[in-house]
């Protein structure tokens, strides 16, 4: 188990780097420097300034320089917000994007398994069928499609909700539904796959066949075992969620990190766009590698020294 | 049996010898197939064929193509329209009988720059589907194939590419270099072609140690003819599953893409680039808003019914997975 954790603990360090790597030579391939202006800058106050920011070095002792700040949490200063630092940017805005993720990785995992263990349970009846009618719907519709005609209907022409801000619980609601529609249409189909699978497996027929009560069965064999497969999807839910939140805060008018992403993206603020990529980065790979971690805890049939088959 | 019947009430025919005639034994005619021989291809057809959902879908996305390709020269034909010529006296318009979209804040029309975003939404999701496809294969096939040593380090590397995430990829990238159709389209395959990758080698990794590639391979045959004669038709079933479905994730994260601002630059049109344009007065323009995101969903839609149509014909001992 140990070595198994080290070996994905490397690998996971070793994509981390090359994604740091990546995002310092793109962002040297890019045109002009962050002194440019409309004005011409006179040679020796460009001099002066480049000593300061350490440009004047040869690039693989930039590269080296990067490194070394990114391992002290140091993401550099933002290039259009004068003299705010990229980590502290990060800090103020993250909290509030993280709360919502974190109500809407909740929502969907109680919701998405809830129906899908309805389906399961009413297999080819009409619970089943609408609930995988309503999951294929979920699964195509972009979230910035579903958050606007939510805000639409719901807030603008019914009047129910707040349009946009994060003032009170209720303005909760939206932004969550929006983000939660596709998480709860994948957790819901897999759960029920899942479930039909273990409904049909013969230690449930010996539970029956013994005696057990309808809840015990459904608690102690079916759930426990047909939950497993959901522990894979919390990876893939976590990019979900910030991909999502991007979308849903701007449209949302919410100002955590995803609205200083697309902001930073229009105003081409390369070094704040690098600072939450590597940022996201960190926490998708993070998630990944919790992942691969857990589904080997929780499921003895995996074996730890044949690695990934099949 | 037939005996007791003769003899109850109809008499014994009399029979001579030219009455018989020799029986040709001809082998290969009895063992003829009367009914028509159904190909796996066609097998295939027939299953997805019954599947009332899915044949839905696959008429769903031929309309939507050929509306794509007809629409903006049908309106460019009606009204002379393309999709940048504006009319400033006329934007935000409702959806009427000269405007049947309506107009945009620029006084575009909607009807042409709709279909025109269809139009790219589908190149885009198509193409990088059809490049993931290409390295996918090549890159598993030759994981699959040779196995050993060659596998482990190539598996490895695709794992760290994989870990990498997709999207910041493609952002990153599109921050660099200049949007366009050739860009967005390198960096949304630039690791995408990693999922098809491991399913060409976990099927060529199942079927290589069938008999009938033993079989081959002792007739002589060499890794070519292997490769595209026995074991790549035979893993095509996932093959399809997996492109038909990447089509709508590449569709997705090119509107993504758009809507922040990193997808194809105006005055070209995306469905993603629409929405995102629509956002800003669609409480009192919705229709803005309506036509792409719908188209948006119905062709995403389309796909992922498709590919799950697919997958029960193709393998129906999937079926309810």
């Amino acid at each position: 188990m140990a070595r198994y954790v080290t070996s994905k603990f490397l690998y996971t360090l070793l994509s981390l780097f090359i994604l740091i790597t990546a995002t310092f030579f793109l962002m040297k391939a890019i045109p002009g420097d962050p002194f440019m202006s409309e004005k011409e800058v006179p040679a020796p106050i460009r001099a002066r300034l480049e000593a300061q920011y350490g440009l004047d070095k040869p690039e693989i002792v930039q590269y080296v320089n990067y490194l070394g700040n990114i391992l002290q949490g140091d993401l550099g200063i933002s290039m259009k917000k004068l003299n705010q630092d990229v980590g502290h940017i990060i800090g103020q805005t993250f909290g509030v994007s993280l709360r919502l993720g974190l109500v809407a990785v909740v929502v969907s995992v109680i919701v998405g398994v809830g129906l899908g263990l309805l389906a399961a349970l009413y297999h080819r009846k009409l619970i089943d069928n609408v609930t995988m009618v309503l999951a294929v719907l979920g699964m195509s519709v972009p979230s910035f499609v579903l958050a606007s005609l939510l805000q639409y209907l719901l807030a603008f022409r019914l009047d129910l909700f707040h349009v946009t801000g994060l003032k009170g619980p209720l303005d909760y609601v939206l932004p969550v539904a929006a983000l939660s529609a596709q998480p709860i249409a994948f957790i819901a189909r897999l759960t029920r796959s899942s479930m039909l699978e273990v409904l049909h497996a013969d230690y449930v027929k010996t539970a029956k066949a013994k005696g057990l009560k309808w809840p015990a069965i459904l608690w102690k064999h079916v759930i426990r075992n047909g939950i497993l497969p959901i522990v894979t999807y919390v990876g893939p839910m976590t990019a979900n969620v910030i991909t999502g939140s991007v979308v849903v805060e701007r449209i949302f008018g919410i100002g955590g990190i995803g609205k200083v992403y697309v902001d930073s993206i229009n105003n081409r603020d390369y070094t704040l766009i690098m600072g939450i990529t590597l940022f996201y980065g960190i926490i998708l790979m993070a998630a990944r590698f919790i992942t691969d971690i857990v589904y080997v805890l929780v499921d003895p049939r995996i074996k730890l020294t044949s690695g990934k088959e099949g | 049996m037939a005996n007791n019947n003769l003899t109850n009430k109809q008499p014994i025919p009399t029979l001579t010898a030219a009455d018989f005639q020799p029986v040709d034994i001809n082998q290969r005619e009895s063992e003829a197939i009367k009914r028509e021989s159904l190909s796996a291809w066609r097998d295939t057809w027939e299953r997805l064929r019954s599947n009332k959902v899915a044949m839905g879908a696959l008429i769903a996305l031929f309309v939507i193509v050929l509306a794509s390709l007809i629409g903006p020269v049908i309106s460019h034909w009606v009204h002379g329209y393309n999709y940048k010529s504006n009319d400033l006296l006329a934007t935000n318009q409702k959806p009427s009988g000269t405007h049947w979209f309506g107009t945009d804040d620029l006084g575009r029309d909607m009807f042409v720059r709709t279909w025109m975003g269809a139009r790219i939404s589908l190149t885009i999701g198509l193409a990088a589907a059809l490049i993931d496809l290409l390295i996918g294969v090549i890159y598993g096939g030759i994981m699959g194939y040779f196995g050993g040593r060659v596998d482990t380090v190539m598996n490895k590397f695709s794992e760290i590419l994989y870990a990498i995430p997709y999207l910041l990829v493609t952002i990153l990238l599109l921050v660099v270099f200049k949007p366009s159709l050739g860009t967005i389209i390198l960096a949304l395959t630039i690791t995408g072609w990693i999922n098809m990758s491991w399913i060409v080698r976990g099927e060529i990794l199942k079927l290589k140690s069938r008999e009938y590639v033993l079989a081959s391979r002792s007739m002589g045959a060499g890794t070519g003819r292997l490769l595209f004669r026995h074991l790549l038709p035979n893993a095509s079933g996932p093959i399809i599953v997996t492109l038909t479905l990447s089509v709508p994730s590449a569709i997705f994260a090119e509107s993504f893409l758009s809507f922040l601002g990193l997808g194809v630059q105006a005055p070209i049109s995306s469905l993603g680039s629409m929405v995102e344009n629509a956002l800003t007065g669609w409480m009192y323009y919705p229709w803005r808003m309506l036509f792409p995101a719908v188209l948006i969903s119905l062709i995403m839609l389309a796909f992922t019914l498709l590919g799950d149509g697919l997958r029960d014909a193709l393998d129906p001992s999937l079926k309810n997975k």
